[in-house]
């Protein structure tokens, strides 16, 4: 047994593997397949101040390895999870962290302040890349000034863990990464999905409601890797990687890549067991390789 | 779904399961039986199972297979696999012997009729496979179960006399080839006697369930649809399946399958 625990900031991880936002609801969804205490953490469905309906079906397609969602950030609002979900978590003993998302400065504040007072949510994932709403979202992502305005602003007001997670959907990913840690991030998560489309060809339509949507699964992952390599040599503070993994050797990969942590996102749609043997397969690949601890091959990339 | 948390009674798994038969039944349908080594969950009417397609990689997603029957004793249940794009295709291709990854139970299944109901069960399509479970399963004496199925020409119909003793059963094709001519909305015991019925259940292509829950509506007939919403994980995460409800959008693969039409916007 190697050592698996890792730091972002202040906050623990019993192990390197967090579920991805979007892709394990709130926990509990998950609960039936894997034990949520095993998790370095789980990083809940997108929230918002005020519900959300999200966009029209169809909101999926399937692609040549992987999917394209445009869900639109459908949850029920931050009110809901403090009244109704976070009093069911937060005797878990895991890591819960709030995907946070705004339309403006002042929503993500607001939320932020009100996910503040939860003493049993150590971090929150301030979302500047979602691809399929409106307003806010990636449109914060996408550009140095906005994406350091709206992390300075929530900054002032949260004083544990931020991870800041970014939209790939730009020309110069580390340059958006840089900007958030000179604004007090104390870690970037990464990519987010890649803005795509699905035309049906028989129909001369697109196949999303919305036409575009995010792009995610293995089709991804080469690129993320290379976002997550470039992220790790432009910024000091923990990089958390993902896009694209499927098992214990894709994680590894964005280990050696420079992240400190991943997030299984899409895998988990297929199998929600999954989690485990990739906790159990980063083990045994240190163990075969001789280190005693995940944190000896962060980002030892060899060339 | 909160206060589920702690009385949760069927809980989901990922299982390796046998695949112990896989016999054609038409042109394009196929029955496939599964064998769990441990005991299965208890599965009712409605409810589906997600099926990994392993040997095509092309195929990234798992398909869901709304449940066709059980056998507890065997350990075993059965799906019907209607040819409708890559991944059901490959899917019919599977040997017995061969190990299938399956994510069950999953879904809410129909709410079963009252000692004294008289139901009818419409199905089309891949629709006819939770309604000769539903024949089978909802308790009621055959003389109380009205079965109507429909297809395009009787060899799309599927040989259904399994579940003759359950009910009695009406067809139609668009063709007049069995049964009578045109849609299920057209046959006599439908057209001439819905409002006779306590209950109508219906799966199959959306303007069919469409139709038979406005004409159930109308008729002040208690319906529950079964929707085929696509989806990505089954077990309420991805939220790609939702549909329009009265109380906003629904996850098809938690909160349904099955919907009473009064809870879904298609009057509107």
């Amino acid at each position: 047994m190697a050592e698996l625990a890792v730091k972002i900031k202040d906050l623990r991880l019993k192990n390197p593997v967090l579920t991805a936002s979007g892709t394990c609801g709130f926990g509990e969804e998950i609960a039936d397949f894997v034990d949520l205490r095993a998790l370095g953490g789980v990083v809940m469905k997108g929230t918002t101040l005020k519900p959300r309906e999200g966009n029209d079906y169809p909101r999926m397609a399937e692609t040549a390895s992987g999917m394209l969602n445009a869900v639109g950030l459908q949850n029920k609002g931050v009110n809901n999870f403090v009244k109704n979900i976070y009093p069911n978590i937060k005797a878990i003993s895991t890591n819960f962290i709030v995907n946070v998302n705004g339309s403006t400065v002042e929503e993500y504040v607001e939320l932020t302040e009100i996910i503040n007072e939860l003493d049993q949510i150590p971090a929150i994932e301030l979302n500047i890349s979602c691809p399929n709403v409106k307003e806010g979202g990636m449109a914060f992502g996408v550009s140095c000034a906005s994406a350091e305005r709206v992390v300075k602003a929530v900054r002032k007001v949260y004083g544990k863990t931020l991870i800041v997670k970014l939209s790939p959907n730009v020309t110069d990913i580390a340059e958006i990464a840089r900007a958030v840690e000179s604004e007090g991030a104390d870690s970037v998560s990464l990519v987010n999905t890649f803005l795509g489309m699905a035309i049906d060809a028989k129909t001369r339509k697109p196949v999303l409601s919305t036409v575009t949507g995010g792009l995610s699964g293995p089709a991804i992952k080469p690129i993320a890797l290379r976002m997550v390599w470039q992220v790790y040599h432009a910024v000091t503070i923990p990089v958390i990687g993902m896009g694209g993994i499927m098992n214990a050797t894709d994680a590894v990969e964005f280990i050696l890549a420079g992240a400190t942590a991943v997030q299984v996102g899409t895998a988990m749609f297929i199998d929600p067991t999954v989690p485990a043997s990739i906790i159990e397969g980063i083990d045994h690949y240190l163990d075969a390789n001789q280190y005693r601890s995940v944190n000896e091959i962060i980002g030892s990339l060899q060339i | 779904m909160w206060s589920k948390w702690e009385i949760r009674g069927m809980k989901k798994a990922v299982s390796e399961l046998l695949l112990i038969e896989n016999t054609q039944l038409n042109h394009d349908n196929f029955r496939l039986v599964l064998q769990s080594e441990t005991e299965l969950p208890q599965m009712v009417p409605g409810q589906f199972v997600n099926v990994q397609i392993r040997q095509a990689t092309e195929i990234f997603l798992r398909r869901p297979f709304s449940v066709m029957d059980t056998d507890v004793k065997n350990r075993t249940f059965s799906l019907l696999v209607k040819i409708l794009g890559r991944g059901s295709k490959v899917l019919t291709t599977c040997q017995p012997g061969e190990k299938i990854s399956v994510i069950l139970p999953l879904g809410k299944g129909f709410t079963m009729p009252s000692t004294t109901d008289k139901v009818l069960l419409v199905g089309g399509g891949s629709g006819v496979a939770p309604m000769l479970f539903l024949a089978r399963a909802c308790g009621l004496n055959p003389d109380q179960v009205h079965v109507l199925l429909g297809a395009r020409t009787q060899a799309d119909h599927i040989d259904v006399r399994l579940y003759q003793p359950f009910g009695k059963f009406y067809y139609t094709t668009e063709n007049g080839s069995l049964g009578e001519k045109g849609f299920v909305t057209n046959h006599t015991v439908y057209k001439s006697k819905l409002a006779d019925f306590d209950r109508v259940y219906a799966c199959g292509p959306g303007p069919m369930m469409k139709a038979v829950a406005a004409d159930a509506a109308t008729a002040g007939v208690f319906c529950e649809v079964s929707l085929e919403n696509m989806m990505a994980c089954g077990f309420g995460v991805c939220l790609c399946c939702v549909e329009k409800t009265l109380s906003g959008n629904k996850c098809v693969c938690t909160e349904g399958p099955v919907f009473n039409i009064n809870e879904l916007t298609w009057q509107n």
